[in-house]
């Protein structure tokens, strides 16, 4: 009776956490992907029936969804990289003791607190030349020939989104390595210290270790969300122009909510959710080999 | 204090003022914005601040929109995601940081799976799924898919916070004879304060700017919420884009209040967690 209670334990403890992803996140997962093998559009009452991989096909012949895809990576690259960079930095800046400490930090970290599509808005509204300052900033530094919105230029118009997403992201890594950073014991910097280690001695062997798990876990995490975080582009450019900053996320919504056709929608999510699993299995090994060899 | 520390101290400083310049420069914006009055909106365009400020659009917010329905939604909405996702995180976290069990893997992929897919993959099921039991256009509705969506993360968010807890703590009250829920309870939870505060802040943050399923789901304008709220105030208005921004920074300020209060405690929190460790 006692072992059967004490191996029944941990799922007492994940059971609500189960019982709500399974019936909230899979049950309506599987739905979805037999729609990418239907005929589902919204609005039609006759639609539904299987139509095996006829949207797959569709979806080979699709050049718009070609581009997306190679804009996924583009947009979804740069943001975490730039993100946990920066996002790192602040932490590291954050860890050693100051006057204002606090504030600095509380103020840092608003970014965070700010609506996604809210901060859209907002970096669109910077974009633009009529009220927005950037474009005269950039065109005094000399970087545009003349004050106009990068958002419109195709060439240009990914990094609107990106800066967008980096002052939202930074946050974000912000916090989590600062947490980590913090829950290192001092002791260990002043020990290191006494046998003479430097400061890069220090990062490198007492830092780094402590906050690599954190770090693979987050970014993990964070280039999947990323991937499939639409709302900036959806507000700031709509995909445009010319299907420039279109990723395949944004490519979803625009399919399921201007064509209202969810078969194909689902298609291109079934895709989409195939080369994220390859690219997470990727880390996961990656991982496991890393800490073998160690 | 050496020349060499002085200017490393100055870097600091400038590196952080850099910072904390970028976070709020958007902002301040957004602020200038919402109390240029329309006359001067696109005269006075690039100026840092309007030769004449004006609360105009806030008076139109505040009295001739459905604004303050649609912020009270969200607050709702937001708070009881954010409380119900804790508590049920906080349980699989512990579950995931102490206990060894067979299934443990499955568990962590399945909620890995679950930060893989394209949530908006799940409109058209969801809705379908939802609509027969009445939970479409209700706030019981909403919060029930924003739980769902906030707890993986939340779970591994929790975890990584026990994992910095020593072990010892709770193994000796349980020697002493509490069973694992008490010490859990008024051992290992106290010690994870820090952790559960961001961990409300990370969910209550991502159900207030949630926007696409509350689209999908909600179309009456009992039940709306502020992302919802704002976007069709802006096809209604035919986009006065300072009316606009003065109901963006009102949306902003339960989001910001809340966000400072929990980072006042996560200060505090973190600090008081490292002197004990």
């Amino acid at each position: 009776m006692q072992k059967i209670a004490t191996r029944l334990e941990p799922w007492l403890y994940s059971a609500p956490v189960l019982i709500l992803i399974v019936a909230i996140m899979l049950v309506p997962l599987a739905l979805g992907v037999s729609y990418a093998f239907r005929d589902i559009r919204l609005l039609n009452p006759f639609s539904g029936a299987f139509v095996g991989f006829k949207h797959f096909r569709e979806l080979a012949g699709d050049g718009a969804f070609r581009g997306a895809l190679v804009n996924t990576l583009w947009w979804t690259f740069s943001s975490v990289i730039l993100q946990f960079l920066f996002g790192l930095i602040l932490a590291l800046l954050l860890n050693r003791p100051f006057k204002g400490r606090a504030l600095a930090q509380a103020l840092c970290f608003l970014p965070w607190a700010v609506p996604s599509f809210l901060s859209g808005l907002d970096w669109a509204w910077m974009f633009n030349p009529v009220v927005g300052p950037i474009p005269h900033w950039l065109y005094a530094l000399g970087i545009l020939s003349e004050p106009s919105n990068i958002l419109s230029d195709p060439e240009t118009a990914m990094w609107g989104p990106i800066v967008a997403n980096v002052w939202w992201g930074i946050p974000f890594f912000a916090i989590t390595m600062l947490a980590a950073l913090q829950a290192i014991p001092k002791d260990l910097y002043e020990a290191a210290e006494i046998d003479g280690a430097g400061p890069i001695e220090r990062f490198r062997s007492i830092t780094v270790p402590f906050l690599a798990p954190t770090m693979a876990i987050s970014i993990l995490l964070r280039t999947v969300w990323i991937a499939n975080f639409a709302d900036l582009i959806i507000v700031m450019t709509n995909g445009g122009p010319a299907d420039r900053t279109q990723i395949v996320a944004s490519y979803i919504f625009t399919q399921a909510f201007r064509r209202l056709d969810f078969g194909y929608a689902s298609a291109i999510a079934l895709v989409l959710l195939v080369l994220l699993l390859a690219y997470s299995m990727l880390i996961v090994v990656l991982r496991q080999t890393m800490l073998t060899r160690h | 204090m050496t020349r060499k520390r002085i200017v490393l101290t100055v870097l600091h400083r400038l590196a952080v003022l850099a910072y904390v310049a970028f976070a709020l420069f958007p902002l301040f914006w957004l602020l200038k914005v919402s109390v240029t009055p329309t006359s001067l909106l696109y005269t006075e365009g690039i100026r840092l601040w309007p030769s004449q400020a004006s609360l105009e659009h806030y008076r139109f917010v505040l009295t001739h929109s459905s604004f303050p329905t649609f912020f009270l939604n969200s607050t709702i909405v937001s708070g009881a995601t954010a409380v119900i996702v804790t508590i049920v995180a906080s349980l699989a976290g512990y579950a995931m940081s102490r206990f060894v069990f067979r299934g443990k893997y499955w568990i962590v992929g399945l909620l890995l799976l679950t930060q893989m897919f394209p949530l908006v993959m799940l409109i058209a099921p969801m809705f379908k799924m939802l609509s027969p039991l009445g939970l479409t256009n209700s706030l019981t509705g909403l919060v029930i898919v924003y739980v769902a969506f906030n707890v993986p993360f939340a779970t591994f968010l929790m975890q990584s916070f026990f994992d910095g807890i020593p072990k010892d703590l709770e193994d000796a009250a349980m020697i002493d004879g509490a069973t694992r829920f008490t010490a859990f309870r008024q051992i290992v939870l106290p010690l994870t304060l820090p952790g559960i505060a961001a961990t409300l802040g990370f969910v209550f943050t991502a159900a207030w700017s949630e926007l696409l399923f509350a689209l999908m789901l909600i179309s009456g304008n009992q039940a709306t919420t502020f992302p919802v709220g704002l976007l069709s105030f802006v096809s209604k208005f035919s986009v006065d884009f300072g009316q606009m921004m003065a109901a963006g920074v009102l949306a902003l300020i339960p989001a910001c209040l809340f966000f400072l209060l929990i980072q006042r405690y996560l200060v505090q929190g973190l600090t008081a967690g490292a002197v004990k460790g």
